[in-house]
């Protein structure tokens, strides 16, 4: 559904990413675990489009999707989180999500229906379904850190999408918090069948859950695989355990 | 109108106030009838400039320009063509409109300051254009004695006129407010970069947003006409501008009826303190500080969180 095919992007002289190469199948959960600075987040950004290559491909369903400004590759089917909380601080909980299915209905621009009759049922079912209903009416900023990072992943669940782009939905969470975050991919993934892509510094909460692994490690794509694949590869324990 | 948007609770005052608006040109001096009617005008204006800077979070600089062109449009076509007024009357706000989306198409192309900086430019040129030619806008003299039906030509007619369009163009406002668009707006407003994350072309709504609010501005304009009978290049000065922006930080500029209130309280300031003082614009900049540091929620905003906070703890209480 999704290949990354060596991709580059530096800022300045500083290579952020240099090589990168991912593939997603649909229906697959994939992690990309990877020390924090190794490019995580420059490759969500590049693949979303809020940063451009400066080489390579982003192929999405038979596209290159490289040159795509972030709202039109949103249209084509991924949505994405953020790793630093990046809501509607003003606005409360629920219209945080209704924006998000108020676009992918195409309804943005309607001028005089009421929203508050429109995407309603839609926007109740995504806030059920990561436990937000309770808070449906507090004002997104003032929302706990941890109930931020979920609110993240439900703006994203707004646009319905075939591939979701997670950047490290637990970052900053207790270990509860992250167990429970973790739950609701597992099930987002399981019972609703979509497409999930997200990443993790931290690798052993990602063994459990994840199809498929991609290290990164300095910008660079050590390896993808399975599980067992991935722990038992030797340049893995070498930038794990050795040089990193 | 459906259900939930024009609540029962604030019936009651906007009733009231309305029955007090048009009781009171009989029982006051046409004095205060006159200044009614610029506060009309003004309100209406500061609440289009509202739509782009508190709901758009657009740094809208000079939203005076689109006025003007408002004002010009119908004082150039009341005073030299023969066609019926009200041709001119609706002809202002389409051009106020293609006016703003001419500049607007320029200026979502750069981001927040470097945004207001362009646009005081593109529309100080067209100031500029107002204040020059003398043979085609009578320049730094204006335009005066334009012809108005007899119907609104008096104070009190134009009153009432500034009342009508005052309040119809609130109610659609307040419709787009609280519409898809609306809401989405005020996403951008909040966090244009996860706007575009989740679809949607923030540069078109923004455009549209600044082609609505410039279409308001330019009613405004024909109303100013309407009041004034005449139009000067001081309309589209850049510190008029800046006149209106105050007026919306101090009414509030996250609430919807803020700026009424901003531009009622600053057309009262200017022609109280006016009177006394030459030095109107330190008060204005003064109040521009006084607030930022002590009110930058504005006025409106100060009163909502103030008391319309502890009514909705009191309802969270409620429900436990
Ligand atoms: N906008 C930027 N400008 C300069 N350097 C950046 C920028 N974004 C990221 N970097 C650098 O790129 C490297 C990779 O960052 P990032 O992709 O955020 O890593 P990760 O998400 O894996 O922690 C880091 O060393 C970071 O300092
Ligand atoms: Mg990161």
């Amino acid at each position: 559904m999704l290949r990354v095919k060596g991709i580059h992007k530096s800022f300045e002289d500083f290579k952020a990413v240099s090589g990168a190469n991912l593939t997603v199948e649909a229906g697959q959960l994939v992690a990309v675990i990877g020390p924090n600075g190794a490019g995580k987040t420059t490759l969500f950004n590049l693949i979303t489009g809020q940063l451009k290559a400066d080489r390579g491909k982003i192929i999405f369903k038979d596209e290159d999707i490289s040159k795509l400004p972030p709202y039109e590759i949103c249209r084509k089917g991924i949505a994405r989180s953020f790793q630093i909380a990046n809501i509607f601080p003003r606005l409360t909980v629920f219209r945080n999500v209704q924006v998000s299915v108020l676009s992918q209905q195409r309804k943005s621009v309607r001028l005089f229906r009421p929203a508050e009759t429109l995407a309603v049922e839609e926007t109740n079912t995504i806030l059920e379904d990561v436990g937000l209903s309770d808070k449906a009416d507090a004002t997104a900023g003032s929302l706990a850190h941890g109930d931020q990072s979920t609110l993240e992943i439900a703006i994203a669940l707004g646009n319905k999408p075939e591939l979701v782009v997670l950047d490290e939905p637990t970052a900053g969470m207790s270990p509860e918090e992250t167990a429970a975050t973790m739950e609701l991919i597992r099930r987002l993934a399981g019972s609703q069948g979509l497409t999930i892509l997200f990443c993790e510094h931290d690798m052993e909460v990602v063994f459990n859950v994840a199809e498929s692994i991609m290290v990164m490690h300095q910008g660079i794509t050590i390896i993808q695989g399975g599980p067992d694949e991935v722990r038992n590869s030797a340049r893995v324990q070498e930038c794990y355990l050795g040089g990193a | 109108m459906s259900k939930g948007i024009f609540s029962l609770k604030s019936f009651g005052p906007i009733a009231a106030l309305l029955i007090a608006l048009v009781i009171l040109p009989s029982i006051i001096p046409r004095f205060y009838i006159y200044i009614l009617a610029v506060i009309f005008v003004t309100a209406l204006l500061a609440m289009s400039l509202n739509m782009v800077v508190g709901h758009g979070g657009l740094f809208q600089f000079h939203h005076g320009a689109f006025y003007g062109v408002g004002a010009y449009t119908v004082a150039l076509m009341l005073t030299k063509t023969s066609l019926p007024v009200w041709v001119g009357f609706v002809a202002a706000p389409f051009v106020a409109a293609f006016v703003g989306l001419l500049i607007g198409l320029f200026c979502v192309r750069l981001t927040r300051l470097y945004f207001g900086m362009l646009q005081i430019s593109l529309g100080s040129l067209i100031w500029a254009i107002a204040f020059r030619w003398y043979s085609f806008t009578g320049g730094d003299d204006g335009i005066h004695g334009i012809p108005l039906p007899s119907l609104i030509s008096s104070t009190t007619g134009a009153y009432y006129f500034g009342l009508i369009l005052l309040i119809i163009s609130l109610i659609v406002m307040f419709l787009i407010f609280k519409s898809p668009f609306g809401a989405t707006l005020q996403a951008i407003r909040d966090n244009p970069e996860r706007c575009e994350a989740i679809g949607i072309n923030v540069r078109r709504h923004q455009l549209i947003a600044i082609v609505i609010a410039t279409f308001f501005a330019g009613i405004a304009g024909v109303l100013f006409v309407v009041v004034e009978g005449s139009v000067f290049p001081d309309l589209l000065f850049w510190v008029f501008s800046l006149e209106i922006f105050v007026m919306c930080l101090l009414g509030g500029w996250f609430t919807f009826a803020g700026p009424i209130l901003g531009a009622a309280i600053m057309i009262s300031l200017r022609t109280f303190a006016g009177i006394y003082t030459e030095y109107w614009t330190m008060i204005l900049g003064i109040m521009l500080i006084l607030l930022i540091f002590f009110l930058p929620e504005g006025v409106w905003g100060y009163l909502v969180e103030k008391f319309g906070f502890q009514r909705k703890k009191s309802l969270e209480k409620e429900r436990q």
